[in-house]
């Protein structure tokens, strides 16, 4: 079974965001970046699925030159090749865009199975896969909990609202997007990040790709988010602003 | 070519409720854009589900009936819903953000070559959607550029279903014919299922103290368990937790876990992410303990505290014990 695993490279879950001077974007000089969660999942599936059923596991990342950095880590965890569309100003192109780049360099690849994260933690637009999926006429599922494999059709638990699931059969070739925590992740071994080394990475632009890049939405301004609520914020060392929250609860919210 | 088209959600005949959001965005839609609304329901008996979506103020009620949409499947859906666009040639087509929508609504959009803006908490004169970056840490400004159709999903909770104006006359429902064809749906459906017994009911309790990924490792857990027993509070946390084993699955606050509305939610270590918030926000009062004063729990919450938990937690169960 070939599979192709989606990555996209974030910054990390504890950066301070700060703005940047156009007002669209994020200021990303001094941001340490990681894979984004669920991709992080989507990967261990994919590795976990190779090593039930063989076959190989290709991780896809649409990004800028520092995103190899991600990349290689995906290698050094098993992946067996890659394949980086270099794209420096990744903000610029909307989400549409960026599928119809993965797509394409997914096409030539002829993968069984792709696997992508439900959401990405920056943009969150949650629909990457499902338009891939589109675009290359292959049947989805998406918010997956488990895969297993048979000889003519994959079966998928989907995880749905309130603690529901469903099981749910696929005919390959499939997109699957892949919810965070499903399994535990394993960590690079050395051996892994020395043969990392030497694993293949195919780099393409987006020019050879030849895609509409036409954005069909744009992100005007980005801001810190308005506030529904006025917080009361109880300062001081910790023991006085825990005294100060033990007496709110009790005289103010009558909780105690 | 005009008018806002807005898709409601039901399955086996019972509404989701966020059916009702999406309709009052698609009010607001259509009031400030001046373009008619219309509303459409999906499924094998779509028709007895109208007389509720009558009740609001529509001008068009479309029902889409087919035998092949009595179970949800993506190209189904995608399939019927993609007609009726055709059909109607509408500017704005909007979707409550639900997990179903998520499975569907982009492939829809991909068709008509446009993108779903998704999970959008506001719409301003525009329009101008607003939705959330990095979990809810920003807000961005989203623009439409090109030709309609626009297509926008809308987040749990950000629009009011009880403001939704009534109907001075009930609209009349009109049946949409779809083409089906059932071997272009791929995916086969099983029967939604539940997996824990849910022994805990976190509904009951007057006051919960909910423990996030801030709490870093399984044997800090105890910290929290000690503050909501100095409290008699009943545990419980969010899904990074309960993945990884911590607690157990039912005691997951959000989206996917349970719905809560005690008189007081102690949020420590918690982020703030909106599948966390829709199970919670409903909490007379909510408290935040976070080292990062930008955290969006803040943004919810009525008092707060910033700072380390390893620190604010012992001298809180410290405080409760001294009150006593
Ligand atoms: C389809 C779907 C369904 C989901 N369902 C749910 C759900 O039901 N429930 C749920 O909770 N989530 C759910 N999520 C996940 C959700 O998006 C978030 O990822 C999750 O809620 C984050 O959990 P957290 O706040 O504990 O962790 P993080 O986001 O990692 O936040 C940790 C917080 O702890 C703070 N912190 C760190 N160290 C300290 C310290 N020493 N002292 C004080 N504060 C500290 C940090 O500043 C940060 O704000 C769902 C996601 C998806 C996509
Ligand atoms: N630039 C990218 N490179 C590789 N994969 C991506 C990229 N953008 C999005 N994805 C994949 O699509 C998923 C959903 O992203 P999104 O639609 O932005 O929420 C992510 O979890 C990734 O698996």
């Amino acid at each position: 079974m070939k599979i192709l695993v989606a990555i996209k490279q974030v910054p990390s879950r504890e950066s301070q965001l700060r703005i940047n001077s156009t007002g669209q974007w994020i200021d990303e000089s001094d941001l340490s970046f990681e894979i984004n969660e669920p991709d992080a999942y989507a990967l261990e599936e994919a590795l976990q699925l190779k090593e039930k059923y063989s076959g190989e596991v290709v991780a896809l990342c649409a990004g800028p030159a520092s995103a190899s950095q991600t990349i290689r880590e995906a290698l050094a965890k098993g992946a067996d090749r890659a394949i980086h569309i270099e794209e420096e100003s990744l903000a610029s192109l909307d989400t549409l865009a960026v599928a119809r780049l993965l797509a394409k360099a997914a096409e030539t690849e002829s993968p069984d199975l792709i696997l992508t994260g439900l959401q990405s933690d920056d943009l969150g637009f949650g629909q990457t896969g499902v338009v891939m999926a589109e675009l290359l006429g292959m049947a989805h599922a998406t918010i997956i909990m488990h895969v297993e494999k048979t000889d003519s059709f994959i079966s998928v638990k989907r995880e749905m609202e309130d603690a529901w699931f469903q099981n749910v059969q696929l005919p390959l070739p499939a997109v699957l997007t892949i919810q965070s925590g499903i399994s535990k992740l394993r960590y690079a071994t050395l051996m892994g990040i020395k043969k990392a080394k030497t694993k293949d990475v195919k780099r393409l632009t987006a020019g050879e790709l030849g895609v509409d890049l036409q954005p069909v939405i744009s992100m005007q301004r980005v801001y810190a988010p308005e506030k529904s609520k006025q917080t009361q914020l109880l300062d001081g060392p910790p023991k006085e602003a825990a005294a100060k929250l033990i007496e709110k609860l009790k005289f103010e919210v009558r909780a105690l | 070519m005009s008018g806002v088209l807005v898709f409601l959600e039901q399955k086996s005949g019972v509404w989701n409720r966020m059916s009702w959001e999406a309709l009052a965005a698609g009010q607001q839609l259509a009031a400030s854009t001046g373009q008619p609304l219309a509303a459409a329901i999906l499924g094998a008996n779509a028709a007895a589900l109208a007389a509720e979506a009558a009740k609001y103020k529509l001008d068009e009620l479309l029902t889409v009936e087919n035998p092949a949409l009595a179970n949800y499947t993506a190209d189904g859906y995608s399939a019927a819903a993609e007609q009726v666009i055709r059909q109607k040639s509408p500017d704005y087509v909007l979707f409550p953000h639900t997990y179903q929508v998520r499975d569907f609504a982009p492939k829809v959009a991909t068709r008509f070559h446009q993108l779903l803006v998704s999970d959008v908490i506001d719409i301003k004169q525009g329009p101008i959607l607003v939705r959330q970056l990095f979990q809810g840490k920003l807000s961005a400004d989203v623009q439409f550029q090109g030709a309609a159709p626009y297509f926008l999903s809308v987040q749990a909770g950000a629009f009011r279903a009880d403001k939704l104006e009534a109907a001075a006359s009930a609209a009349a429902p009109q049946a949409i014919d779809v083409q089906m064809d059932a071997s272009k749906i791929r995916s086969q459906p099983g029967e939604p299922f539940r997996e824990s017994q849910r022994a805990v009911d976190l509904t009951a309790a007057n006051i919960i103290v909910s423990v996030g990924r801030g709490i870093k490792e399984k044997e800090n857990i105890a910290l929290v368990q000690d503050l909501a027993t100095a409290l008699g509070a009943e545990l419980a946390a969010s899904r990074p937790i309960c993945d990884n084993g911590w607690l157990p699955m039912e005691r997951q606050v959000g989206s996917s876990g349970q719905t809560v509305s005690p008189k007081v939610y102690i949020a420590i270590g918690i982020s703030g992410a909106i599948q966390h918030l829709v199970g919670m926000k409903g909490a007379k009062t909510i408290v935040a303990i976070n080292k990062d004063p930008n955290a969006p729990i803040f943004e919810v919450a009525d008092y707060g505290i910033v700072g380390d938990l390893f620190e604010v937690v012992p001298a809180l169960i410290e405080a409760v014990r001294k009150s006593k």
